[in-house]
């Protein structure tokens, strides 16, 4: 997998595959994920509900429960494989170089402890504090985040703060110890989208004033144009498509990620129909042999493609700075692409 | 291959890639569901056994009453599987007629908190304000008597009455004082229904459809509950036969010469040492119905509220 | 807070009015007051009756029979010989005053017989309660913890039979087991006492005590930990899948603390109000244990009076455990809002 930048990216993830393995079979949430994330990047990782974004990441921190199990792959961030770690070693990376905020900001927070306790915590489990240092550096974290009034809120309840508030405290929470990495897994879909820009605006500044790089999952292809630096599309357990930003808005290569980018109704624009990408998400227990998203590829049906039900295509690079997973782009035995661009996507 | 043929075979894979089965009844789903707990299809059959041989206790050739002094606290054998007890009358008779008593008393008992619960839960729930708050007062002063002493006390007080129904009929005596005091249960779970319910999309439509109350609250809503209510039906008929055992054990159930499996126990007590199987064999059957149904009751709950949606609602 | 306890005390009140009433007017309205165990006496007379239901204030109407249980008759003239004429007087000081009256049986005031047994259920059910907890709570934490392990299947079908099986069989057999059946092999004598707090006539001995506390705690707990168990295993299930779980593990909280620390704070206030509300069973004991294992508590004074129909016990416990069911249920929202920050007083 190359990079465009000769140092070593954070985090890199090679071959993730986690599988969960239930009565009604063994469901392939992630099967076959690679991507990387420099220092100070906010990485979008954008996907439908269910094609496995969540459990990439939660994998990535070894938070998968049963029955999930993460059965290959390497995942290696700040120079170590995280999953060769003992169970206190990844705990003391978890809070402290990586941390989470999760899709329900007012649920994540136990709501029998105050916010200032539960902000305290991070700190006296990686660095030690006693309550007294730990609020004082939590009031600041709150002041960080624009609570108002943080001496006060720091005795706050969960449920007495709004949506917006409770992320901003989740945010706070996750940059208490200065991470190189935040994940944020859907992290404003259940809020307002006045707030969400606000929480958005946010996680911008602080990725600026502190130079944390940040996986942003969301399935708003909106938020992604507004915030993310580079793109990586999931479907169906995998990475299809991986660029930056203006790539992937600009020159979407795999057909799905065209699809899309084409059903994104545009303001002005007059349409009879909205374009839709026809079929639905396979079940991941009972997989198609070949690419995932044959059944649904407009392409595929019009150039009569046989080898993309037979077989999965490696992610292979497609121009600078970015790769596919696609057998309009390469054949078995070449990086080349065996159709020149401008045959698959004419409106490109 | 032919490029209808390719499109043909990936209209297959299209199609497996939704999950549609063909429609089930309800029933049948919910039978599906609960035939995979082993726990309460065993419970099943222990019940149905159980159900059958009280009911087969007529086929007996002895008789559950009259006494044969010869044969007294005879140890069980094979004439006598249960042994006979301090009158010579045989165990195992006594034991199925007592099962009648005690099965029948555990149904009626869940009839009649079903008839006084279920309107009272549907009245509170559905119309809230002071109807519901007067109910809710009546069935608070209902639970704030110990229960089991209550019974006891109706129980002395209506043995002194010479109300002549209830004497010649303590078993059904018995029955609806325990069902009056345990109405209380059953009104809740149906009030917290109709308390959610109420307000829901669907009771809004068929108001606005012009439905009556009634016929909302009977149709529409309380369909809804027939899941919970069905469960806390089952468990409720083991409750009471817990009750019941209990009361006729204390002397303040059902009365001899009836057996039940709850005096039967009693009149175990005095000789408990020297002739075991007198106490061993009606406790047994309590205890082996009672587990039955309430393994049965945790199938049921399971098949009709899988993602246990009713008892989030119950508080 | 206090506004809130207030409020709920004042509602109380008319509660237990209405309760008393129902009560007083059932009991006596039953045929087989105090007189019924004169009535089967051969030399009772008509005018003999009609004497005594003078003197015991039994010929007055019902709401002043009630009035006078309520708050005595001192303050007002009697008849004590049962002639029609009143002479003096009463004595009653009536409830409110602390005077429940007489047993019919032992011509006791009720109060001293209900206190010289209520320290002796207490004494039980604490003894058995804090069992019942120190059995229930770990196996219902590790039963949720490990889900479905062998410990979890094993701890379900224990908790199934407990719940089923009735206690008063459960206290026939272990009498029957322990008693009789197994010997000291050393001195051939049983292992266990059928009965009785201590043994008699001896001194005081915590060993001893304990001894016979044994099977009658024994025979008390199965019900409880069978069910507390399994409560507090569901209560910690929901708590294990609950967003804020996750949260503490991605915070680097060690696994042991994220399910001590975040989730049994939640998992235990389910289980606190469920105990509150059980508080009750402190005072009124176990009828059952008592009864079979001989306890001098107030379930068997309960039965005995029951079975005697000495009524003026019978009210009294009653009413005091209205009382009691009453405290016990606005302590059980209390600590419900004491520990639940979502709680709040409306």
């Amino acid at each position: 997998m190359t990079t465009t930048n000769e140092q070593q990216p954070l985090l890199e993830v090679s071959g993730l595959k986690t599988h969960f393995f239930t009565e009604d079979g063994v469901v392939k949430a992630v099967d076959g994920v690679d991507f990387y994330i420099e220092p100070g990047e906010i990485l979008g990782l954008v996907g439908e509900s269910g094609c496995g974004k969540s459990v990439t990441v939660l994998s990535v921190m070894r938070l998968v429960g049963v029955p999930g199990k993460i059965v290959s792959g390497e995942v290696i961030f700040e120079g170590r494989d995280l999953r060769e770690l003992s169970d206190n070693e990844m705990q003391s990376v978890r809070g402290n170089r990586i941390s989470m905020i999760f899709q329900q900001p007012q649920s994540s927070l136990n709501p029998v402890f105050t916010i200032g306790d539960q902000l305290n915590e991070v700190y006296q489990i990686h660095e030690n504090l006693d309550k007294k240092e730990a609020t004082a550096h939590s009031i600041e974290l709150l002041r960080m985040v624009g609570i108002p009034d943080p001496e006060q809120r720091v005795n706050s309840y969960p449920h007495e703060l709004s949506g917006g508030q409770a992320q901003r405290v989740m945010i706070a929470m996750a940059l208490a110890i200065h991470p190189g990495l935040v994940i944020a897994d859907e992290p404003t879909t259940a809020l307002d989208v006045t707030i969400q820009a606000q929480i958005l605006d946010l996680m911008r500044d602080l990725r600026s004033q502190t130079g944390t790089a940040i996986i942003l999952i969301t399935h708003d292809l909106g938020v992604i144009a507004e915030t993310a630096d580079r793109v990586a599309v999931m479907y169906a357990g995998q990475i299809v498509e991986q660029t930056n930003v203006s790539g992937i808005f600009e020159r979407p290569l795999h057909p799905y990620t065209q699809g899309l980018i084409n059903s994104i109704p545009v303001l002005g624009e007059l349409k009879d129909k909205l374009d839709i990408i026809e079929g639905n998400v396979p079940n991941l227990i009972n997989l198609p042999p070949g690419c995932r998203f044959a059944p649904r590829c407009r392409p595929r049906k019009e150039y009569d493609l046989t080898i993309c039900s037979e077989s999965i295509p490696d992610i292979r690079p497609a121009g600078i700075d970015h790769s596919v997973r696609c057998w309009l782009y390469h054949d078995k035995n070449q990086h080349q692409a065996p159709l020149s661009l401008s045959q698959i996507s004419p409106q490109w | 291959m032919t490029k209808s043929e390719t499109l043909d075979k990936h209209q297959d894979l299209t199609a497996e890639t939704t999950t549609s089965r063909s429609p089930e009844s309800m029933s049948a789903v919910v039978w599906r569901r609960f035939r995979r707990h082993p726990g309460a299809v065993a419970g099943a059959i222990v019940l149905s056994i159980i159900v059958i041989a009280v009911l087969l206790a007529p086929l007996s050739p002895y008789d559950p009453v009259k006494s044969d002094i010869k044969n007294r606290y005879q140890a069980p054998s094979i004439e006598h599987p249960f042994g006979t007890d301090g009158l010579g009358r045989d165990l195992l008779t006594r034991v199925l007629y007592g099962g009648r008593v005690s099965l029948f008393v555990g149904v009626m008992v869940v009839i009649i908190t079903s008839i006084i619960g279920i309107p009272t839960g549907m009245v509170a729930g559905y119309f809230g304000g002071w109807v519901d708050n007067i109910l809710m007062r009546i069935l608070d002063a209902a639970l704030a008597l110990p229960t089991l002493l209550v019974l006891i006390l109706l129980s002395a007080i209506l043995r002194e009455a010479d109300v002549p129904y209830l004497k010649s009929n303590s078993v059904m005596t018995i029955a609806i004082v325990i069902g009056i005091l345990s109405w209380m249960t059953v009104a809740r779970l149906v009030r917290a229904i109709f308390l959610s319910l109420r307000e829901t999309e669907y009771v809004t439509a068929a108001r606005a459809l012009g439905a009556s109350t009634f016929v909302i609250m009977v149709a529409e809503i309380l369909p809804n509950g027939f899941g919970p209510i069905i469960v806390e039906a089952t468990l409720g008929i083991g409750y009471a036969i817990m009750i019941e055992s209990g009361l006729s054990f204390l002397g303040f159930g059902i009365m001899p010469p009836t057996p039940s499996w709850g005096n039967l126990l009693s009149n175990a007590q005095s000789h408990l040492i020297e002739y075991p199987w007198l106490a061993i064999f009606p406790g047994l059957m309590i205890f082996l119905t009672i587990i039955a149904i309430n393994y049965i009751g945790d199938g049921l709950r399971d098949a009709l509220d899988p993602y246990k949606v009713f008892s989030k609602i119950k508080e | 807070m206090g506004q809130y306890i207030v409020r709920r005390l004042l509602q109380a009140i008319p509660m237990l009015l209405i309760v008393s009433i129902l009560l007083f007017a059932l009991v006596n309205l039953a045929p087989g007051g105090p007189l019924s165990q004169y009535s089967r006496s051969r030399r009772m007379t008509a005018e003999r009756a009609a004497a005594l239901k003078r003197q015991f204030g039994l010929d007055k109407p019902l709401a002043v029979q009630y009035i006078v249980w309520l708050v005595g008759n001192d303050w007002m003239a009697i008849d004590t010989d049962g002639n029609g004429i009143t002479d003096s007087y009463g004595t009653r000081k009536g409830v409110l005053r602390g005077d429940f009256g007489f047993s019919y049986n032992t011509r006791e005031p009720v109060l001293n017989e209900i206190f010289d047994r209520l320290p002796n259920t207490i004494y039980l059910m604490t003894v058995t309660l804090i069992v019942v907890g120190i059995v229930a709570i770990p196996v219902g934490i590790i039963s949720a913890v490990k889900q479905y392990s062998k410990f979890d299947l094993t701890a379900t079908t224990l908790s199934f039979m407990g719940q089923a099986i009735p206690e008063f069989w459960l206290g026939l057999l272990l009498i029957l087991f322990f008693y009789a059946i197994l010997e000291n092999p050393f001195t051939g004598e049983s292992l266990f006492p059928p009965g009785g707090m201590y043994t008699i006539g001896e001194d005081f001995s915590i060993w001893d005590r304990i001894h016979h506390l044994i099977l009658p705690v024994t025979m008390g707990m199965v019900g409880w930990v069978a069910w507390y168990s399994r409560f507090l295993r569901s209560s910690m299930l929901d708590v294990k899948n609950q967003d804020y779980m996750r949260t503490a593990r991605a915070k680097g909280a060690s696994e042991r603390k994220v399910l001590y620390k975040h989730g049994l704070k939640n998992a235990l206030i389910p289980l606190v109000t469920m105990f509150a509300l059980d508080f009750p069973y402190i005072f009124a004991g176990s009828l059952y244990v008592e009864i079979i294992f001989s306890w001098p508590g107030m379930g068997r004074l309960y039965y005995n009076a029951a079975t005697a129909r000495d009524y003026p016990i019978l009210l009294a416990v009653l009413i005091i455990g209205a009382v009691i069911i009453l405290i016990s249920n606005l302590l059980a929202d209390i600590g419900y809002a004491f520990l639940d920050p979502r709680v709040r007083f409306d």
